[in-house]
Parts: C-alpha cells; sequence; structure tokens
C-alpha cells in the first residue's frame, strides 16, 4: 500500500490503458509488425553499461522490498504491542520501520539515477548510429520527412523506455513477487499458495490481458494518427495552395472528421482498457481477504495473519506495476522494430579500408553508359561516351528527360550504370571509397538543399577549413555577395527551413557559392543558373566558370544554351542517347535541335533585353 | 514561468469537457469514502484475527469495498479518458483551424514542423495529463480529508502528525517542481531544437552527400544528442530529488505514526484496532498527493503543449473573412493605389500605382527578390498592403470575403505543394466534384502536358502521391500546378513562373496551352523566361520594390512561332 509509483522520468509520458505508442508527427505507414528480434537488438547496445543497469535492477528491486517489509514490520509492531510484550522486544523491529522508512527513499533516488544515466548514455549510441545508417543510405532522401523525424526522436525513447519502464521494473516486480512468496511460505505454506496465486493474476493473467488490448488498441489507433499527422502537414506546407483554391474548409472538415473519428475510437479503448485496472484492485483485496481466511484456518498465530494480510495487499500492488510495464512494451513494438532495422543493417563499408585508387588525376571517361530505373522501362540514358579529360570543360543539354541529370547522378555515384562505366582517374566511379569521391566529383547537384543555419555554416559545407577570403570570392562568382553585405547579420543571415527565408534566386545563388567554394577537380554544375533571369543567369554562369581554376574540369548541365560558346564541347542529349557534339559554334552553323533552340531563345532574349523604359 | 496544475482556458474553449469534469470530482469524493471504509473494515478483521477468530461481517464489508473501489476506478478511467479524447479532438480542430484562417503569410513564418508536431504528438501528451494527474488532483483533496476526519476521531494525536506533515508534500514539491519545471521547458524546447535540426539533416542527406559530409554530420548528431542526454540528467537529478524527499516525507510519517502508537499498545492507551486503522490509513492520505506530484512532472508535456496550443489557436485574427463584402468579379478592372508592402526586414513593394484593365495580359519581370510575387500575393488575398490599396471593380480587396474572390483566380506558384492523395484528388484541389467530370479532369491534364507523365505513373491519374509530393520531379510537379489551373477554369489567371522548370520543348507545349487559358482572361504572369513574354501586352518591370511599364520597341519582342 505504501508502493506508490515513484516520480516518472519527464519527456515521456507513463503507459496509461489508453494508451497508444505516442509518436512524432509523422509515421503515416502502418505500426511495423513486431519483429522478434528487435529487442535484442537494442539491447546489444546495453551491453558496455550492463553492470548499471543491474544495479539499478537491484536497487529497484531493493525498493521495492523496503516499502513492503516497512507495512509488514508496522503491522507485526502493533499487532505484537497488542499482547503487551516488553519493550526490548519490539525495540529491533522499532529500529526496522524507522530504517525500511528512510531506506526505500535513499533506494530510490540511486536507483533512479543509475538508471537513466545508464540508458541515456546507450541512447546517445542509438541515435548516432541511426544517423549514421541513414547517412550511407542511398534512398535516405526519399524518405518521408515525417517518419525521419518520428525516428530520430520518438522511435530512439522507447530504446530507452524498454529498459527503465519495462525491463528493470519489471524484473524488480518478479524478483520482490518470488521473495513475498517466500517469505510468506515460512510462515504459512497454504496461505503462500494463495499469495502466489494473486501474484500469478496481477503480475501475468492481467500484464498479458493489458498487452493484448493496448496492442488492439494500437492497431486501431496508429493509421488514424498517422491520417491526421499527414493532415497537419498538409495544411501548414500547403495552406498557399489550399487558400488560393478554396480548399482551405474542405480539408479543414476532413482532418476534423478525421480528429473526431479518433476521439470516439480513444473512448471505446478506454471503457475496456481500464477494465484491467479495476481488475488488479478487485484482486489485491480478494487476495488479502483469502489470505486471512486460508491463514486462520490453518492456525496461524494472530500476529502472522496480520503480516501476511498487509504484506499480501503491498505484494499484489507491486506485481500489478507488470500490468504498466506490459502495456508500454506493447506500444514500444512498433518504434522499436524500426530502431532495430536501422541499427541491424550491414554496417557501411567501412571507408578508407581499400587503399586510395592509384591516383590517376582526374580524366573522367564515360564509357558506353546505360541506365535503366526500372526494368522494361526506356533507358534514361543509352550507350553514353563521353571523354572529360582533366582541364576540359563540357556542356549537356537537352529537352528535359533526356537523361541530362542522369550524366551527373553517375558521375558522382548516386547512379549505378546498368550496362558500361564511368572512370574517374582510371578508376571506376564504384571503386572509389564513398568519402573520398566528393573530394574529386561535386558541385552543384539537382535540387540542392540549404539548410536552416547561417550563410557561413551553410558555405561552408563545401569546405569546412575555408576562410574569409575564399568564402567572399565564391560568393562574389554566384553574385551573392552585395546580399550578403546588405543582410545586418551578414556571414551569420539564418536562412530558415529549407531557405526559406530567401527567394528562389538566391537559394540558388547560395548552393552555387557553395559548389564553387569546394571546387573540387570535377565540377559538375546542374543548372546552376535555375530560377535567374536570363541577364542574371548569364552574369552568374560566366563569372562561376571564371572562378573555376584552370586545370580544373567543369561539367555543365542546361536547358539554357546562353553562355556556352567558351566551353570546349558541347553535347545535346535526346531521349538518353547523344543526339549532337561539337563546340558552340559548329553546332549553332549546323541545323538540328541546338540550332533551333539557339535561335528561339536568342530572338526572344533579345527582344526582352532591347525593350527600354 | 510557473504553470498551474489546471488551466481554465481549458473549460471555455472545450464546454464539452465539463461534464466529465464534474463526474471525476464526483467519483474522488467517492473513492475517499471506499478507501477510509477498506481500512476500517480490515482493521477490524485482523485486529478479531489476532485471537485466531475471523470477524465475518468485517470480511464482507471488506470485500464489498474492494468490489466498490474496483468499479469507482474504472468509471474514473474512463470518464478522464473521454474528456481526454473530447480536449484533443478539439483542440486539433482549434488548432488546425487557425492554420487555415489565419493564412499561407501566417503559417510560413513559423516552423510548420513546429506546428505538425505540436498537433500530432504534442497534443497526445494530453492522454497522461488526464488520465494519470487530474483524476489524482481530485484524490489529492478528497482523501486526505477522509483519512484525516475518520483519524480524527480514532486517534487525535496521530491525525496532528499527519495533518502538520501532509502539507510539507505540497509545499516541497512546489519548490522542486518550480526547478524541474523550469528545466522541463528547456528540454522540450531542446527536443524540437532536436527534431527540426535532424529533419533538417536528413532532408539534406543528398548534399551532405555530395560534399563528402554525410559522414562528419554523425558527429554533429552525436554531439547534440549529448547535449539532448546532459540537460536530461539535469533535469532528473532535480526531478528525483523532489521524487526523494517526498517518498522520505511520506515513508517516515508512518514511521511516526507507528511507533508512538505501538509504544502507546504497550501501555495499553489505544485498541488494537484503532491502532491498525491508523497504521492502514496513514499512508492512504500521502498517496495520492504524491502520485499527483510525481505524475504532473510528468504530463508536463502535455500541459506545455495544451498551452500553446490554447495560445497559438487564440491568436487574433483579422476579421473574419466570411462577414466580408461581397467579392467583385475576376473580370473587373484591378487598380493598385499607392500600395507600399513592407515585411519585417525589407520593404517588397514601394508605392505601386498600377492599372490592369479587364484581358490585359500583364508579364512581370525584374530581378529575383524584387517583390515580383507579393504583387500577385496582393491578389491572392496572401498579404495586405501596409499602406495604399488594391481595389477591383472599385471594391477594396481589403473587405471582401477572399473565399469567394479566389475563386475568380487560378493560380500557378513557383512550387506547389502536392497533397496526401491521388494525382488526381491533387488537380481537382477545391473544384466541385461535379464540375472536375473525367473528360474535364482529362483535358486539364493534357492542356498541362501532364498526360505523358500520367500515362509513364504505374496507377495514372489513380497514383498516389506521398507527404510532401514525393514522388514526382519538380517539372512535373509544376505541370500539376499547372493542371490545377486549367481546371479551375477562372477569369483571372495568376501565374508565378509557370515554366520555370520546364525545358524550351516542353515549355513550348505549356505555353501553347498557357494562350489557350489567358485567351480571353486577364492575366498576370511572372517571368523569368523571355518565352512568356511573347504572349503579354504589356510588360511591368519590378525592381527593389518600385514598378515601371516598359514600352515595347516599335519592332516589339521579336518571337518565333
Amino acid at each position: 500500500m505504501t508502493a506508490g509509483d515513484g516520480v516518472t522520468p519527464v519527456g515521456r509520458e507513463p503507459a496509461g490503458p489508453t494508451g497508444v505508442p505516442v509518436q512524432a508527427s509523422g509515421a503515416p505507414e502502418p505500426p511495423a509488425p513486431p519483429r522478434p528480434g528487435a529487442e535484442r537488438a537494442v539491447l546489444r547496445l546495453a551491453r558496455p553499461y550492463l553492470g548499471r543497469l543491474l544495479g539499478a535492477g537491484l536497487l529497484a528491486a531493493a525498493t521495492e522490498f523496503a516499502g513492503l517489509a516497512l507495512m509488514a514490520t508496522a503491522t507485526w509492531l502493533l499487532m505484537s504491542a497488542a499482547g503487551r510484550p516488553p519493550l526490548d522486544r519490539l525495540t529491533v523491529a522499532i529500529v526496522a520501520v524507522r530504517a525500511l522508512a528512510v531506506g526505500r527513499g535513499v533506494f530510490r533516488y540511486t536507483e533512479r539515477l543509475a538508471g537513466h544515466d545508464a540508458v541515456l548514455r546507450m541512447i546517445t549510441d542509438v541515435r548516432a548510429r541511426v544517423f549514421a545508417t541513414l547517412a550511407v543510405r542511398r534512398d535516405g532522401a526519399d524518405r518521408r520527412t515525417g517518419d525521419a523525424l518520428s525516428r530520430l526522436v520518438s522511435d530512439v525513447e522507447a530504446a530507452q523506455d524498454l529498459l527503465l519502464r519495462v525491463l528493470v521494473p519489471g524484473a524488480a516486480a518478479a524478483l520482490v513477487s518470488v521473495l513475498a512468496v517466500g517469505g510468506a511460505a515460512l510462515i504459512s505454506p497454504p496461505a503462500a499458495g494463495v499469495l502466489a496465486v494473486g501474484l500469478l493474476l496481477a503480475g501475468v493473467a492481467l500484464p498479458a490481458l493489458a498487452t493484448r488490448l493496448t496492442r488492439r488498441a494500437a492497431d486501431e489507433v496508429a493509421p488514424l494518427r498517422g491520417a491526421l499527422a499527414v493532415d497537419a502537414v498538409d495544411l501548414t506546407h500547403g495552406a498557399a495552395d489550399l487558400a488560393a483554391f478554396g480548399a482551405t474548409d474542405a480539408a479543414l472538415a476532413a482532418a476534423r472528421g478525421r480528429a473526431g473519428r479518433l476521439a470516439r475510437l480513444e473512448r471505446r479503448l478506454a471503457a475496456t482498457g481500464f477494465a484491467v485496472d479495476a481488475a488488479g484492485v478487485l484482486v489485491g483485496g480478494l487476495t488479502a481477504a483469502a489470505v486471512v481466511v486460508v491463514a486462520l484456518r490453518a492456525d496461524v498465530r494472530g500476529v502472522l495473519v496480520g503480516v501476511l494480510a498487509v504484506g499480501t495487499l503491498a505484494a499484489v500492488e507491486v506485481a500489478l506495476a507488470l500490468v504498466a510495464a506490459a502495456r508500454q512494451r506493447t506500444q514500444l513494438r512498433a518504434g522499436l522494430a524500426r530502431v532495430a532495422d536501422l541499427l541491424t543493417e550491414p554496417a557501411a563499408p567501412a571507408p578508407a579500408t581499400a587503399a586510395p585508387p592509384a591516383s590517376g588525376g582526374h580524366d573522367v571517361r564515360f564509357e558506353g553508359v546505360t541506365v535503366r530505373y526500372r526494368a522494361g522501362a526506356a533507358p534514361a540514358l543509352a550507350g553514353f561516351d563521353l571523354d572529360l579529360p582533366a582541364g576540359r570543360r563540357v556542356a549537356v543539354v537537352g529537352p528535359s528527360g533526356a537523361g541530362k541529370s542522369t550524366v551527373a547522378g553517375v558521375l558522382t555515384g548516386a547512379v549505378v550504370p546498368t550496362e558500361g562505366r564511368v572512370t574517374v582517374g582510371g578508376t571506376p566511379v564504384s571503386d572509389h571509397p564513398a568519402d573520398d569521391l566528393p573530394r574529386l566529383v561535386g558541385g552543384l547537384l539537382a535540387e540542392a538543399y540549404v539548410f536552416h543555419a547561417t550563410v557561413r555554416e551553410n558555405l561552408l559545407l563545401g569546405r569546412p577549413d575555408a576562410g574569409a577570403a575564399e568564402l567572399a570570392d565564391a560568393t562574389r562568382a554566384a553574385g551573392l555577395l552585395d546580399w550578403v553585405h546588405d543582410q545586418p547579420d551578414g556571414w551569420d543571415t539564418v536562412v530558415g527551413e529549407q531557405g526559406g527565408q530567401l527567394s528562389g534566386g538566391q537559394r540558388q545563388r547560395l548552393a552555387l557559392a557553395r559548389a564553387l567554394l569546394a571546387a573540387p577537380p570535377v565540377l559538375v554544375l546542374d543548372e546552376p543558373t535555375e530560377g535567374l533571369d536570363p541577364a542574371a543567369a548569364d552574369a552568374v554562369l560566366a563569372s562561376a566558370l571564371a572562378a573555376t581554376p584552370a586545370g580544373h574540369s567543369v561539367l555543365l548541365i542546361s536547358h539554357r544554351l546562353s553562355g556556352l560558346a567558351g566551353l570546349d564541347e558541347v553535347v545535346v542529349l535526346e531521349d538518353g542517347g547523344v543526339a549532337q557534339r561539337g563546340r558552340h559554334d559548329e553546332l549553332v552553323a549546323r541545323p538540328g535541335w541546338y540550332r533551333e533552340q539557339w535561335l528561339r531563345q536568342e530572338a526572344a532574349e533579345r527582344g526582352y533585353l532591347s525593350l527600354a523604359p | 514561468m510557473n504553470r498551474r496544475p489546471f488551466d481554465p482556458r481549458l473549460l471555455r474553449r472545450v464546454p464539452a469537457a465539463r461534464r466529465d469534469l464534474a463526474v471525476l470530482a464526483l467519483l474522488g469524493g467517492l473513492t475517499a469514502l471506499l478507501v477510509v471504509a477498506q481500512a476500517t473494515a480490515l482493521a477490524t478483521v485482523l485486529a478479531t484475527a489476532i485471537d485466531g477468530r475471523l470477524h465475518r461481517p468485517a470480511l464482507a464489508g471488506l470485500l464489498a469495498a474492494v468490489t466498490a473501489r474496483a468499479l469507482v476506478s474504472w468509471a474514473q478511467g474512463t470518464v478522464a479518458a473521454r474528456a481526454a479524447a473530447t480536449v484533443k479532438a478539439a483542440l486539433r480542430a482549434d488548432l488546425l483551424r487557425a492554420v487555415g484562417r489565419h493564412g499561407p503569410t501566417w503559417v510560413a513564418g513559423r516552423r510548420a514542423g513546429q506546428l505538425a508536431t505540436l498537433a500530432g504528438r504534442g497534443l497526445d501528451a494530453l492522454d497522461p495529463y488526464f488520465t494519470g494527474y487530474l483524476p489524482q488532483l481530485v484524490l489529492s483533496v478528497t482523501v486526505p480529508a477522509a483519512v484525516l476526519a475518520r483519524i480524527v476521531f480514532a486517534d487525535w494525536s496521530s491525525a496532528l502528525i499527519i495533518a502538520l506533515t501532509i502539507p510539507l508534500i505540497p509545499i516541497f514539491g512546489a519548490l522542486l517542481g518550480w526547478q524541474a519545471q523550469a528545466a522541463t521547458e528547456r528540454q522540450w524546447r531542446r527536443l524540437s531544437l532536436l527534431g527540426g535540426h535532424f529533419l533538417d539533416m536528413v532532408a539534406g542527406l543528398p548534399t551532405l552527400r555530395a560534399f563528402g559530409r554525410a559522414r562528419a554530420q554523425v558527429d554533429v548528431v552525436r554531439r547534440m544528442a549529448d547535449g539532448h542526454r546532459e540537460a536530461t540528467m539535469r533535469t532528473l537529478r532535480i526531478a528525483f530529488l523532489s521524487a526523494l524527499v517526498l517518498e522520505l516525507v511520506a515513508t517516515l510519517s508512518v514511521a511516526l505514526v507507528a511507533v508512538p502508537v505501538g509504544i502507546r499498545l504497550l501501555g495499553g492507551g489505544i485498541t488494537l484496532s484503532t491502532a491498525l486503522l491508523v497504521l492502514l490509513l496513514t499512508p492512504e492520505a500521502y498517496l495520492p498527493l504524491r502520485a499527483a506530484g510525481s505524475r504532473f512532472h510528468a504530463s508536463m508535456e502535455g500541459l506545455t503543449a495544451l498551452d500553446e496550443a490554447l495560445t497559438l489557436s487564440a491568436t487574433t485574427e483579422p476579421a473574419p473573412p466570411a462577414a466580408g463584402r461581397t467579392a467583385p468579379t475576376g473580370r473587373g478592372e484591378i487598380r493598385f493605389e499607392g500600395v507600399t508592402v513592407a515585411y519585417d526586414r525589407t520593404t517588397a513593394l514601394r508605392d505601386v500605382n498600377l492599372t490592369i484593365r479587364p484581358g490585359d495580359r500583364v508579364a512581370v519581370i525584374g530581378p529575383s527578390g524584387a517583390g515580383k510575387s507579393t504583387l500577385l500575393n496582393l491578389l491572392l488575398g496572401f498579404v495586405a498592403p501596409t499602406a495604399g490599396r488594391v481595389t477591383v471593380d472599385g471594391v477594396d480587396l481589403a473587405g471582401v470575403d477572399l473565399d469567394a474572390w479566389r475563386r475568380e483566380l487560378a493560380w500557378v506558384p513557383q512550387r506547389a505543394h502536392l497533397f496526401a492523395g491521388s494525382l488526381a484528388d491533387n488537380i481537382r484541389l477545391g473544384a466541385p466534384a461535379a464540375d472536375a467530370t473525367d473528360a474535364v479532369l482529362t483535358a486539364a491534364v493534357a492542356a498541362a502536358a501532364l498526360d505523358e507523365v500520367v500515362d509513364a505513373l504505374p496507377a495514372g491519374l489513380d497514383t498516389r502521391l506521398g507527404e510532401r509530393g514525393h514522388g514526382l520531379s519538380s517539372g512535373q510537379r509544376q505541370r500539376v500546378a499547372l493542371a490545377r489551373a486549367f481546371l479551375r477554369d477562372a477569369p483571372l489567371v495568376l501565374l508565378d513562373e509557370p515554366t520555370a522548370r520546364l525545358d524550351s520543348a516542353s515549355e513550348a507545349v505549356v505555353l501553347t496551352a498557357t494562350r489557350r487559358l489567358v485567351a480571353g482572361r486577364t492575366a498576370l504572369l511572372v517571368a523569368h523566361r523571355p518565352a512568356l513574354l511573347a504572349d503579354a501586352d504589356r510588360i511591368l518591370r519590378v525592381d527593389d520594390g518600385r514598378v515601371t511599364e516598359l514600352r515595347p520597341t516599335a519592332t516589339g519582342p521579336a518571337v518565333i512561332r
């Protein structure tokens, strides 16, 4: 009866009967199927901290046992005192009562600190491992953002809760139950038998029932919560689209309907969920009553009947903690399965094990490269050949869908050729260690991401050790330096979520400046002037090319044809194949797609540029 | 900042929860009576048992009390959970409605991720508050009162000890709780930061990889996680310290009561049944207070979310649009009269005067960031002029029913949001089902040059687009936005660089269709690409917030047709 539950750690809510995995906003997909090995995979990471955890478990058991013993001893004290023995026969009990009262609090405090310290240390490992796994995954970017958030913030906490809220208290409750039955057996085996039945009900049957109910509840609630989270994302990120098309009300109604359905479901599930708790109260009282009756029948001494009864109430209370642990464990399974998936993924090929490829410079060769994204689909790139020796500057142009970006993808290793090969410095791209390739090949790739950080931090990503002069040079070449100087915070201006505080053009310039700062020997520029007006586009392209050191190769991918006159070669792609190649002047002189587009563009742009106020 | 255990705004904002909360209070009183009854019955049974006899009426009373307690506890949990579900649903609706009501600029100013977190995990954190904390809060008033009342009659000196020590729990709880509270708020913010940071890192992984920085960022994530651990441990050291003190107050009080009572029993100053009653009841007096205290920590996350949700959804809004004046038609004359738009950092437009006559096809050019999009946002009603006004047919847009006005518009943004749903649903956005028949839809798809994209998709128009529209390239996404506009069939068309992401060939296709779309309609096109200018009657240049009209040269923009 004294066994109140101690403080619950901040930041994670205790399992309630209505409880359903509380997840971050994402995770729209149905809960992952339980994975048998999930807990083991997570626990493997706990091994370095096993000693601390074991200590925490023993302290937890000591805490619960102290509570039980306090009430039992106090009862013994009172009932013995009623027989008016000499005071010294009670001295031990009096001291014991006081010691147990103090001990319980101290045990609890040390147990909590030890357990949390160990688990949080482990969690740091888990977080880093999870990110490391995502970092080397090729498809990492395609994962849903909400899901990724759910993964780190919530799923990782699942690993923490498994230890702190399931295993440690569960083991402690089981240990105390065994001790209680053993103690009762010393007094009266039949009473111990009754107690054992009560403890089995409270510590095994009810937790099993709670598990089933919670699992069912989770299965029913999770899809709705996921859908609701997607609604929230759509209503926030798509607010402008919804408003402009007058669809806000409909979207709101749908979300509200879902929230209402979720509420109805939660209310329904609560009624069954709390029945387990009610049963727990009943089991405690009935077991105590039964123990009294059985003990009296067995002619147990009156004082000890009292000890047994009060001890029984306390012991059942301890065992009922297993109900909460079972609920918690059920709620954790989806998160644990996802974490385990990431933790058990084969470790990334160890970096730098392969000797750095024979430093063959940075000549690039595409040899008969064919890329098919789906079996049976038309190839995105078909038998593509290209020679890009050191210092050469080549543009790949063509209509969208012609395979331009695939060329960049193959060269940077993001796309693996179905046939043929690409070599850098004589070594196939796939044989370059993933960490070393970017030092050779890189630049501005499609959909370059701008981080929610300062301008400086975004730029330094390109070259972490760049000095102020280099920063300024790269930024000037991208045409962003004046803007940076105009900002009150200068280089420390925060660009906002996904660069949201910047205009599209500024974002593009920032990404370009970062690529120029990185200045790899093979610079890939995929649509570097996207989103800029023609005059700015021409100026930026020219200054970017001028800022690239001689000796560095450039692969420029563009659908705009201005500013290509200075390049060594222009390759026109159509439907994945090379339609034309040559220098700009040659291509303009020859009939074909290039000439047609060039004239179109030129005429339109000159017409526009010649307009005067 | 001090957080009260109960936010009174809740009763005002969610009236539906009032009845449940009243029932909860009633059940709390009932529980207190049953606690006393159970202890009295058990004390009688044990006091008789010392002589080896079984007190059958007391045993029956014990069983009855236990059964009744079980029932009341069930009712309590169920009612609390009902209240939680009701409140969450109401707040979610409020929150999302606020997002819709305040409009896109309000949302864009906030971190949308944080809003989504609040509507999801944030509000679900209210469950432990309602099912764990609130019932205990009620019990922590009713149970000590009932226990004290009973013990005063049985043994006033024990009652005195209890009465003196019980207040220590809320006092210590408050003293230590304030500390924990501040620490929790820091931790909550840290958690959001960690979430936001990680989301950012994962979203930018391709870029990190491209610069060979992905592995290096693992260390950053480790540092963030380490910082999180240290912050948490600091919180816990205080939170657990409060638990230690509270636990000690409660257990020591049992010792303080039991030992003197035992010694008085030796002297015969008290009966055994009374002594046992005091022993059994004493811990019950402290239990609810301690449970409430400990659960308060656990439910603080929920309370923080509650506070945030109530505050966010209550932010004063601009005049409700429904009450606005009747919207003019999109075929009226549009006038910008001395319009200035100032944002926090910059002035997007300065003193713009402009008339757009029905049927005008106006191209807007200018350097990026010059204020071109703001021109469109004014017409969309996303931003209001800081000074001056925008009128249509002489009606000031500031006062009209925006929804009705927007029905006169079709908008193609720079980067359209793709909603979770089928491609067809995304194109039909906002269109009444009756108007958007399959034939109309197919025509819009063809007009936007989206048909080849549709053909390549596994399930065609029924292909489901994921959260935030992954699965379509930006060019394809743009064509979806165009298809939306075609389907909209509105008299006024606003295009924000519709062809920015299309190559020249598809640009030509789209231009042909755009020509069809703008025929007989008023159109405002923000353009980087010259190709769009060919179709414009007028060209406006926006530079540093000022708008100048360009006169076409005698030859006009040369265009190859």
